[in-house]
């Protein structure tokens, strides 16, 4: 039979007069691809991967290739908008004004404020990728009220595994999948580096390595896990601490690599009575002061049996357990012999009983994960030469391999959950080594990294930048920011007693505490790219009470709200001052390597965003906006010394901007120098980004392979770190199996030593939370529930299409998630009479939520959990009021709070991790039942419908594009 | 390829590609597939015989099936000819989509030869799919399937996809017992070196000549 | 499958226009041997006919509700080899061609003898172009229902029952108008079409309750296992890739609440053979044009709910990846 030629012919190319391609990096997540953005007259027509871009070779996610549906999405705020007078926050009531008025009107109330209190001017962002520079802003303005989303996202982990092993997950670090034969990820769904990640995975599988998923839901990536084990959310530290027993009962973990690279072998003071108790023993060598650990511990001598200078660079055969009597009787033990007391009652059987994992089960892995690292060991033919001066002809890797996030870290007990994770990964000797945990630059840094905040209320004073960092990395009592009684400095009570080392700071109860008045009241918030008024806040339905709240007079309690970001989030409709930001595809951006870079494991890389069309209306990048407002305020770092403006416009304060006068250290790392001969460090470079333009938008600088593993202690790696000025020192980085930071503020809470001390209410809480060695506690907010009565735990997850509450006026994401489930094991909804697909109430000790349910067999029955932020204010993002977003999605924020009940620590503390004040997300307690036969099946709490704001695009009824004609 | 109330209430629109999730077996032993499904480009498509208009056509160089946009009247027939539901209308054109296997990427001599593959198979994060010529017992796919156990969808219709799926790979650690039981275990490095205990009377100290 | 309005009304009216013209050309066959005599057969045929030919023309309109182009229609004519859709296409302009030639060639009483026989009556051309008639009646019937019946995985429907039902349904509720048709005009002949239709509509009766008794233990060949490829006893879909629906949630799925969806096979079983059964009976002792109307309005109606019935009781396959859920 012939086929008569068709008349629609399918292989016919578009008028290629009509189209451009342009490269720039993909903001629809915070993997930041490559893309390749396809224009036809000028509009976007497709958006593909960049083959040639280094982190995803070309793969694109859905979100990614869905990115034209976000620029051209009727919720894009094009105008700067103020709030009418006489309307309430919330009611969405605006009126245009120009950019000149709303530049008069901050500039005037800043400027105020910054001669008086810079600490009444508050700034938090949302997941921005540009904290170098929002920080730098808020620096120089002088307040310390300044933090990214970090605090409420997963700072657990940075600092968990920082505070350990100086390199972290995320960005910051990840697992060899190339060579690893195993590999665990424990509390992770969809996150950053997805496309990365799930490219290794597929090419770990393929070489036939054993993926074991360990998480209360099997979604994501622990779909394709060869083992998936359901664990109780919040008791991860139990797991971790029963596989640490049982690895050091059997004798599995790797010595010779705990003995040189961590300080297991090395001697703790344990003489109680001493100011010195639970210090590292140290020899009197005189000590050089910076943030590194001196090399002057000491150890036991398994020749001579006593102990000797820990010094790696001499023959030494230490025990790594034992206690003993130094010569003047003070008695000593070895770190490990500490670990291994600790861990003595932390059996497989009685995690059994917390986790709901088998005894069996928990040794097996044990076992697995031992029996891996130990028989399957690699060897790569790579000479490098310890820190200490001792040439190695190998690198060895033990091949196991972890990666976790949020499930471990969004709960109050998370930091030591990672502790216990960390010590796990480096009993089996897996630190930046092949197979294992890899560093990647700026990574390892020091335990604690240099980085430190103010010390006190004399470091904020007017018209003076703040001395110090915004956020940093307490190292001991003295590096908190709190005044002579303890109390903290910052609005959010970051780095104080409550919260010594909330090192990404705690955004989630900046409206609390300002609404509060405690610590104090401030004038002015900004807030950028975060939905505070929706799924970025916990108790979301107060905290928008809050925002409206009025004091006796009838002024607001925060008196004045500035939100700016590009689409018409629920917390736009509560500023006073809107200004419309620029999607991805209209702006520059850096991820620099001041911030969070985009560095594979051999080496740095940081790439930028070129815009590849021009801005929509009047939108601004907020860039342009701080270096405006950082101008206009002559704030030093943005003016010459005449305080005129220095920088024409963010490009050029990008090229030119250097960390001080002549550092050589700016934003971009490649093609510095005059002709871009330098990389790191050097002069600027006036063509900078058109040399990242020619290159993918990518700078990558691959390490000598030598340089690639153990960075912790590879002279090669630290002394050219130390020249290319990612660190100060070129000093060994060992493991903290035990920490000694920890410890300084348990000693400080139990009044034993000299500097800060926390107030009495909080002595207790430090004491108790500050320990040196991991353990298991139930998570804060369970310990105060009536756990009868909220039997079930709440989580929630992000889905592979929708990265929080980003998407939902996304045309083509929203059809794939359009309302959110509460999915409940089936056999905990059919006990609660609860059928498929009915409504139910989950219920929580702050609230409840009128939601659907959907059964699911993948999921501990002792759990419930839904998609983050798919569920939406009625009219919010410029959906229809009906949208099935907020008629059948919900938001389980409304049934979890940002501060626990009251009990002997305080009234108002935050429901945060007591070391690192990371948002306790999972720790909520919740109970489940069936509507009422009369109920309307529509989610509740409602909200009164957002109208659109002035100058937002019309929603259209359709969309179309078509293959060869042009945009309806 | 179109989509209604795309902010609304109930937002769709046309797909060529859906991915699905279905859960299999009972707690805790239960799987998670993601499920991808386009059309499968049948050897025998069901699809083409049934269109009056010869709309609905296979080509003959290489076997992909497509519909002719200027012949399709929008019966729908074909979509009640295909047993997979690859095929769905254009709401506002009036006429059958289905995937095209990017026919106008893979022909496309101004791409790179890396690059002339269907969208979806380079936007796959784990190169989960595989694109070439099932004909060709030696190409990547055809070895991919005959190693692998490459199955069709829903053979019971005889319709023959050239499109196969692969099926779910799992490995498994076996422990041995005595694997734990090893002459250099480190515990045995801890106990204390045997050494002279001082105190005790010694030859040295009743030996007087 | 969802019952398209378009689709029903298409097969409906087609099929009583196809009863009604063997109607008429039974009467015809039956004068032509001296079984019956019409008292009028000119204008019986020729408004007979008329009326065959605009529930053919009704539809063939419904049909064009049906396309996203009807303005690219013609094009469908392509593919008679293989595409029974093309054949109906062909065969119900052709059809209608013949009842129209039928139906002039009594109006005008141009009616030829083309073969010299014995009886004036079997000589005629309308005779012949009657036979011609009836045989693209039955192709169209066998063509409209093969579009249904050819496809293997829609097993409700791939059955010869389809055929036959699409047939003797059709053809029942063409004799039960012919009763009240002649009723009207031809008295003579409500016996004789009265009888035809109670037979015919009994006859159906048994082949429809064959293929409900079929369709009831019907095992379906696909399965989620072999939708998907896993062999497991519990698979469970969890998401569809959408959420607000999409065409195969809208054209695969009856949309229709379980209730309705049962009470629809009783109503059509009533309406399409015990109600027309009974008028037929009352109607043709009383020989009440308005019973016998009652009749065939009835049976149509019937037929209307039997058609949506017969799409919506139709699982496609594709459902199995379409949960709905």
């Amino acid at each position: 039979m012939s086929t008569p030629k068709p008349i629609h012919d399918p292989i016919k190319q578009p008028d290629s007069e009509r189209i451009e391609v342009k490269n720039t990096t993909c903001y629809m997540c915070a993997c930041r691809c490559g893309i390749r953005v396809t224009l036809r007259d000028g509009e976007v027509r497709y958006i593909q991967g960049n083959p040639d871009h280094p982190l995803n070779k070309g793969i694109i996610c859905a979100k990614g290739s869905s990115g034209i549906m976000k620029q051209y999405s009727p919720a894009r705020l094009t105008k700067p908008l103020r709030r009418k007078p006489g309307a309430d926050r919330g009611d969405s009531e605006f009126e245009e004004i120009s950019w000149d008025e709303a530049f008069s009107i901050m500039e005037e109330r800043m400027a105020k404020l910054r001669k008086t209190d810079p600490k009444q001017f508050a700034m938090f962002t949302g997941r921005d990728q540009m904290q170098a520079m929002t920080g730098l802003f808020a620096k120089q303005y002088g307040t310390p009220n300044y933090a990214a989303h970090g605090g409420f996202c997963s700072v657990n982990m940075a600092a968990g595994m920082i505070y350990t092993i100086g390199g972290s997950f995320w960005e910051f670090g990840g697992p060899d999948l190339e060579r690893s034969k195993l590999f665990v990820m424990i509390g992770t769904a969809e996150d950053h580096h997805s496309n990365p990640l799930k490219m290794e995975l597929s090419k770990f599988k393929r070489q036939g390595g054993k993926f074991i998923s360990i998480n209360p839901v099997r979604t994501g990536y622990s779909a394709i896990a060869d083992e998936w084990i359901p664990i109780k959310p919040g008791t991860d530290a139990a797991l971790l601490m029963a596989l640490n027993h049982e690895i050091i009962r059997t004798g599995l973990y790797d010595r010779d690599f705990l003995i040189e690279y961590s300080n297991s072998a090395e001697l703790v003071n344990m003489d109680d009575n001493s100011t010195e108790y639970g210090m590292f023993v140290r020899a009197e060598v005189p000590e050089e002061e910076g943030c590194f650990d001196p090399q002057n511990k000491l150890w036991w001598d398994r020749n001579t049996d006593k102990a000797i200078v820990a010094d790696r660079a001499i023959d030494h055969d230490p025990y790594l357990l034992g206690e003993y009597a130094l010569q003047d009787g003070t008695p000593v033990k070895t770190s490990f012999q500490l670990l291994h007391e600790r861990l003595e009652k932390y059996t497989p059987e009685w995690a059994e009983n917390i986790t709901g994992i088998p005894a069996a089960t928990i040794r097996r892995l044990a076992h697995e994960m031992g029996i891996t690292a130990r028989d399957e060991k690699i060897e790569l033919p790579i000479a490098w030469t310890d820190v200490w001066g001792r040439e190695h002809d190998t690198v060895t890797g033990n091949p196991v391999s972890f990666h976790a996030m949020r499930g471990l870290a969004a709960h109050s007990n998370g930091f030591h959950s990672i502790r216990a994770l960390s010590i796990l990964m480096s009993l089996l000797g897996t630190i930046d080594r092949p197979g294992g945990f890899r560093h990647k630059a700026p990574f390892p840094r020091p335990i604690p990294p240099c980085a430190k905040t103010p010390k006190g209320p004399e470091d904020v004073q007017p018209e003076t930048p703040l001395n110090g960092m915004p956020l940093g990395w307490p190292a001991d009592p003295d590096d908190l920011f709190v005044d002579d009684k303890g109390e903290p400095v910052r609005l959010d009570k970051a780095f104080s007693w409550e919260f010594p080392l909330s090192v990404h700071g705690m955004m989630h109860n900046a409206i609390t505490n300002a609404w509060r008045g405690d610590p104090y009241t401030i004038d002015t918030l900004l807030i950028f790219m975060a939905n505070m008024a929706w799924n970025s806040s916990m108790n979301t339905e107060q905290v928008r009470d809050m925002l409206n709240d009025k004091d006796d007079n009838g002024e607001y309690k925060i008196p004045y709200l500035i939100v700016c970001d590009a689409f018409q989030s629920e917390m736009v409709s509560y500023a006073d001052l809107v200004l419309p930001d620029t999607t991805y595809l209209e702006r520059h951006d850096v991820m620099s390597m001041l911030d969070r870079p985009i560095s594979e494991y051999d080496g740095p890389v940081d790439s930028v965003r070129i815009p590849v069309l021009p801005p929509t209306g009047e939108c601004k990048p907020f860039q342009e906006v701080l270096l405006e407002l950082g101008t206009r305020l002559k704030l030093p770092a943005f003016v010459n010394e005449k305080g005129e403006r220095k920088f024409r416009d963010y490009p050029d304060f990008v090229v030119n901007f250097e960390t001080e006068p002549g550092s050589g250290i700016g934003f971009l790392s490649g093609w510095r120098g005059k002709g871009g001969e330098q990389f790191m460090k050097g002069e600027p470079n006036p063509n900078q980004w058109e040399m990242y333009e020619k290159n993918n938008c990518v700078f990558h600088y691959e390490l000598p392979r030598s340089f690639q593993y153990m960075r912790n202690w590879n002279k090669g790696y630290l002394e050219w770190a130390q020249e290319h000025r990612l660190t100060r020192y070129a000093e060994p980085i060992n493991i903290h199996i035990y920490s000694e930071v920890l410890q300084k503020f348990r000693m400080a809470a139990q009044g034993k030593s000299d500097g800060k001390q926390p107030p009495d209410h909080l002595r207790k809480r430090v004491e108790t939370y500050f320990d040196p060695l991991p353990f298991y506690y139930e998570p804060l907010e369970s310990q105060l529930t009536d756990k009868h009565k909220y039997p079930l735990n709440a989580v929630t997850q992000r889905p592979m299409a929708m990265y929080h509450s980003w998407d939902s006026q996304n045309a083509w994401l929203r059809q794939i998630h359009t309302y959110n489930y509460l999915y409940v094991n089936s056999a905990t909804a059919k006990a609660e009479g609860i059928a498929d697909g009915d409504w139910l109430w989950v219920e929580s000790q702050w609230g409840k939520v009128r939601c659907l349910c959907r059964y699911s067999e993948a999921l501990e029955p002792g759990t419930v959990w839904t998609w983050n932020a798919i569920g939406k204010a009625s009219g919010a993002w410029n959906l229809e009021p009906n949208a099935n977003e907020s008629k059948q999605g919900f938001l389980l924020n409304h049934v979890i709070s940002e501060e626990l009940p009251a009990h002997d620590a305080g009234e108002h503390i935050s429901n945060s991790d007591p070391v690192t004040g990371q948002a306790g997300w999972y720790d909520v307690r919740v109970r489940i039942y069936k509507v009422g036969d009369n109920e309307k099946p529509v989610t509740m709490p409602q909200f009164d419908p957002v109208k659109p704001a002035p100058g937002q695009p019309k929603r259209k009824s359709w969309l179309g594009f078509f293959a060869g004609g042009k945009k309806q | 390829m179109s989509d209604d109330n795309p902010y609304g209430k109930d937002p769709t629109g046309t797909f060529f590609n859906r991915v699905q999730s279905f859960e299999i077996g009972d707690y805790p032993n239960t799987e998670l597939v993601h499920f991808p499904k386009s059309c499968l480009h049948c050897e025998e498509p069901p699809c083409v015989p049934v269109c009056p208009t010869g709309a609905s056509y296979k080509r003959e160089e290489d076997g992909i099936v497509l519909v002719d946009y200027d012949k399709c009247i929008g019966c729908k027939y074909c979509s009640w000819a295909c047993p997979y539901g690859a095929r769905e209308l254009d709401e506002h054109q009036k006429v059958m989509k289905k995937c095209t296997l990017c026919v106008d990427r893979i022909y496309d001599e101004a791409l790179p030869e890396a690059e002339r593959k269907p969208a979806c198979v380079l936007a796959c994060p784990t190169n989960a799919r595989l694109f070439g010529d099932v004909h060709d017992s030696e190409s990547e796919v055809s070895v991919t399937i005959r190693e692998s156990g490459g199955y069709q969808l829903m053979p019971e219709w005889g319709t023959q996809p050239a499109n196969h799926y692969l099926p779910r790979r799992k490995t498994k650690i076996k422990i041995h017992e005595d694997e734990l039981i090893r002459a250099d275990n480190p515990l045995k490095k801890e106990g204390l070196k045997p050494k002279t205990v001082v105190d005790e009377a010694t030859l040295d100290d009743v030996t007087s000549w | 499958m969802h019952p398209a309005l378009s689709v029903i009304f298409l097969t409906t009216l087609i099929g009583a226009g196809q009863g009604l013209f063997l109607a008429l050309f039974t009467a015809q066959s039956y004068a032509a041997v001296d079984f019956v005599t019409i008292q009028n057969p000119q204008q019986f045929y020729a408004y007979g006919s008329g009326i065959a030919l605009l529930l053919l023309i009704g539809g063939l309109l419904a049909s064009f509700f049906h396309l996203g182009h009807p303005e690219r229609a013609w094009r469908s004519v392509a593919r008679w080899r293989t595409s029974w859709l093309s054949r109906e296409v062909i065969a119900l302009p052709a059809f209608m061609f013949f009842v129209f030639v039928y139906g002039v060639m009594h109006y005008f009483g141009w009616d030829p003898l083309v073969i010299k026989t014995e009886h004036p009556l079997q000589g005629q051309l309308s005779l012949y172009i009657g036979i011609i008639g009836t045989v693209l009646c039955f192709a169209l019937f066998i063509c409209t229902a093969m579009i249904y019946a050819c496809l293997k995985f829609l097993q409700e429907w791939h059955s010869p029952l389809t055929v036959i039902n699409y047939t003797l349904l059709g053809t029942a509720s063409g004799f039960t108008l012919a009763t009240a048709y002649s009723a009207m005009m031809a008295p003579e002949l409500v016996t004789l079409f009265g009888t035809w239709a109670t037979i015919i509509t009994l006859t159906a009766l048994v082949s429809r309750t064959a293929s409900l008794l079929r369709n009831a233990r019907i095992k379906h060949k696909s399965s989620l296992q072999t939708a998907i490829g896993v062999r497991h006893t519990n698979i469970q879909q969890k998401a569809m890739g959408l959420m607000g629906g999409s065409f195969n949630t809208r054209e695969f799925f009856h949309g229709a609440k379980m209730g309705l969806f049962k009470s629809m096979k009783w109503i059509f079983l009533v309406l399409v053979f015990l109600v027309p059964v009974v008028l037929l009976a009352t109607g043709m002792r009383s020989a009440s044009i308005d019973i016998l109307i009652t009749a065939f309005v009835a049976q149509y109606l019937g037929l209307l709910a039997e058609r949506w019935f017969f799409f919506a009781q139709a699982k496609h396959p594709q459902n199995l990846y379409y949960q709905t859920i």
